[in-house]
């Protein structure tokens, strides 16, 4: 029983990929948290601009949100407090794998809504350059190493979690 | 592997510990430290936005708040309205007074249905309830007097239901409408050149009066609209819907705050780059002698000529019925930097311009330049138009501390070399790249305006306003301020002292065009020299 429980605490990193990695995971924690937090502390954000930019497969969705006002206050919601969430999750290791999947979620969500295809135009203008790979989809695999070499179960709040749960399927 | 991460793994020989150890908690916490550091760093850089926002606002004075400039709609008496003149702007203003044909609901219904953002269906179905029926129609082409009295039973319409609408009468000649006796109040959008008689007819009989811009087409009409009006008790409106936007009630905040310095220019302009902005707007196929009442179109026009489509439906090319870009759309521009500044009517007006890209036998200039001067205020006012290029420029008020750029929203961007917003610049605590306020209309709503004039239009607030965040049309808000007055007193908007100012302004450009010369307005005489 024991065995089955206790193998993910199994790793093979070095102290210097352990660190490496948790430093990884704090950044990107660190990243959803403030996208997170500056669109809540803006009283006038709001996803429409982004969703009616929307190009490619999902713009007819994307639509539909804008043109509910209830759908549109919900995703508004889920994005402010979903961000926040994610990047509390991925800084304190806590239910770091749940995080990750709902980051990589909303990553590819963003990703194809506005994905950078050629021929695709967008009027809004983005900082930086991009051909196909653009900050979402490597952020979107960034968040796939993390589920892969997991660390919050050496560092991180998964930790004590684990341990509680073992100790109750334990007893 | 370190010996130290070797140490870490658990193995299945190892007696599994219920309790943690000092190490478990260490390492469980060790990031939780990170949130504390951007806790800081997010409050440092609140307090840094704080103290910014806080020397850009504090002695500028201003509510933070939208203003609060709509009265509710107080429930009067049933209204009885008569239109003279059912063409596109009548087509809007019925609509701003809850009364559409059923063409036009029918379609908007299939647009929604199509383009989930069309929303100017239930833009419509959501205004108030101004409680007025449609008694009388007049016009001069047949199928819009048609369109027109289908529009007064067709029940998809604010307050759907709540009472039972009855046809309304076709008037063939506006007198008799202004004569019947169970229509209280009229809105005339007819072309400019009939507004004038119109008015002042209307006002012989005592019925208010809502009149599309311009107030006339030319300068003897507008004293002879300002006696009649102010000699009877009527209430008058001129169609400048745009006094409803609620940046302009900002704007005219900061301005009297002081926020601007003092302001020696202000500048208006309009760009527009498509055959129906230069009003080549569809010569509908059933327009005919047999038709259109041509005879009584033409009647108050200088020069008579034989029937002719494109005249009927193209009218603002000609300045035998209006006086093209200044009485269309200078008189948009002028009458929101008066609504802002109380600029009142110029003591001079030099204009410029010629036919340059609709060499199609138009009369009016196609790119027309105007320079008023306000010696009293220390301001000159530049409107500068062009129908041939759709590059935006906006409504500019330039004074010595920062300027101000108005249309829907606002931005107020404070200037390199300002006196008063030296030191704060100097501090760091105001920057020249970034605007000292913004104001916002409507952030979260959804345009569904898609054609070139349509967001010409929508951009200087011509089309919507916004309330509490709905979408209102600015055309019904106007419609209903005119209302408003009518049953519970008090002075419109765009009351004839404004609607006087608007038509002499407008006029002294155009007669300084025509006769390429400067005018002058003598304040004493009321009279343009």
């Amino acid at each position: 029983m024991n065995d089955v429980k206790l193998v993910s605490l199994k790793t093979d990193y070095t102290n210097y990929q352990l660190s490496i990695l948790v430093i990884l995971r704090v950044l990107v924690g660190w990243h959803f948290l403030y996208e997170g937090i500056a669109k809540m502390m803006n009283p006038n954000w709001s996803s429409v601009a982004f969703l009616l930019e929307s190009k490619w497969i999902f713009s007819g969705i994307a639509k539909s949100i804008v043109s509910n006002p209830t759908i549109l206050q919900i995703a508004d919601f889920l994005n402010i407090w979903g961000l926040t969430a994610i990047g509390l999750g991925l800084i304190c290791g806590c239910f770091v794998r749940l995080a990750s999947i709902a980051g990589m979620f909303l990553l590819l969500i963003y990703y194809l809504m506005n994905p950078p295809f050629i021929g695709l135009e967008y009027s809004r203008p983005t900082e930086g350059s991009y051909m196909i790979v653009n900050k979402n989809l490597i952020e979107f695999f960034t968040l796939w190493i993390i589920i892969l070499f997991p660390t919050s179960n050496i560092i991180g709040l998964d930790r004590l979690i684990q341990k509680v749960y073992n100790n109750s399927e334990v007893k | 592997m370190s010996d130290n991460t070797k140490s870490e793994k658990i193995t299945n020989d190892k007696e599994f510990e219920p309790k943690y150890d000092r190490r478990d908690i260490v390492k469980g916490l060790a990031t939780l430290p990170v949130l504390g550091v951007f806790y800081y760093k997010l409050w440092k850089k609140k307090a840094l936005d704080t103290l910014k926002k806080q020397a850009r606002l504090s002695e500028l004075g201003i509510q933070k708040e939208a203003p609060a400039i709509v009265k509710p709609n107080k429930p009067g008496k049933l209204l009885r309205l008569g239109i003279i003149g059912y063409g596109s702007r009548g087509h809007a203003l019925l609509r701003g007074a809850g009364f559409v044909s059923s063409s036009w609901s029918d379609e908007k219904y299939k647009a929604a249905q199509e383009d989930k953002l069309n929303k100017e269906l239930e833009t419509f179905l959501s205004q108030d309830d101004l409680n007025v029926v449609l008694n009388g129609v007049c016009d001069l082409f047949d199928k819009r007097a048609e369109d027109g009295l289908d529009a007064s039973t067709n029940d998809t319409r604010p307050g759907s239901g709540t009472r039972k609408l009855e046809k309304a009468k076709r008037y063939r000649d506006y007198r008799d409408l202004l004569a019947s006796d169970d229509i209280d109040a009229v809105i005339v959008a007819t072309p400019d050149h009939w507004h004038a008689q119109i008015i002042i007819d209307a006002s012989k009989t005592g019925k208010h009066v809502y009149c599309e811009k311009a107030m006339t087409r030319t300068i003897e009409e507008a004293h002879a609209v300002y006696k009649a009006v102010t000699e009877s008790e009527i209430v008058f409106q001129l169609g400048h819907q745009n006094r409803q936007i609620e940046s302009h009630f900002k704007a005219k905040e900061i301005i009297d705050n002081g926020i601007l310095g003092p302001i020696t220019l202000v500048e208006m302009t309009t760009n527009r780059n498509s055959p129906s902005g230069a009003w080549q707007y569809t010569i509908d196929p059933e327009g005919s002698p047999e038709t259109i009442d041509w005879e009584m179109f033409q009647k108050t026009a200088p020069n008579k000529v034989p029937f002719d489509a494109e005249r009927f439906f193209r009218w603002r090319k000609w300045y035998d019925y209006g006086t093209g870009l200044a009485g269309d759309l200078l008189s948009h521009e002028y009458d929101a930097v008066n609504q802002i500044m109380d600029l009142g009517i110029p003591s001079s007006a030099i204009a410029s311009g010629g036919i340059y890209y609709f060499k199609d036998g138009r009369d009016v200039p196609d790119v027309f330049q105007v320079a008023f001067e306000y010696p009293n205020r220390d301001l000159t006012a530049i409107y500068s138009a062009t129908l041939a290029s759709g590059k935006k420029r906006g409504r500019l008020f330039m004074g010595h501390d920062a300027y101000m750029e108005v249309g829907r929203g606002l931005t107020v961007t404070p200037d390199s070399n300002s006196t008063r917003y030296r030191s704060k610049i100097d501090e760091g605590l105001l920057s020249t790249a970034l605007p000292l306020f913004t104001y916002t209309t409507g952030s979260k709503q959804i345009d569904g305006v898609t054609s070139a004039t349509a967001k010409y239009f929508a951009e200087r607030g011509l089309l919507y306003s916004y309330r509490g965040g709905k979408r209102v049309s600015s055309t019904h808000l106007h419609i209903a301020d005119w209302i408003n007055c009518i049953r519970n007193g008090g002075e419109p908007q765009c009351n004839i002292e404004r609607g006087f100012e608007e038509a002499i302004s407008c006029h002294m450009a155009t007669k300084s065009y025509l006769e390429g010369r400067k005018v002058v307005w003598d304040p004493i005489k009321r009279e343009v020299v």
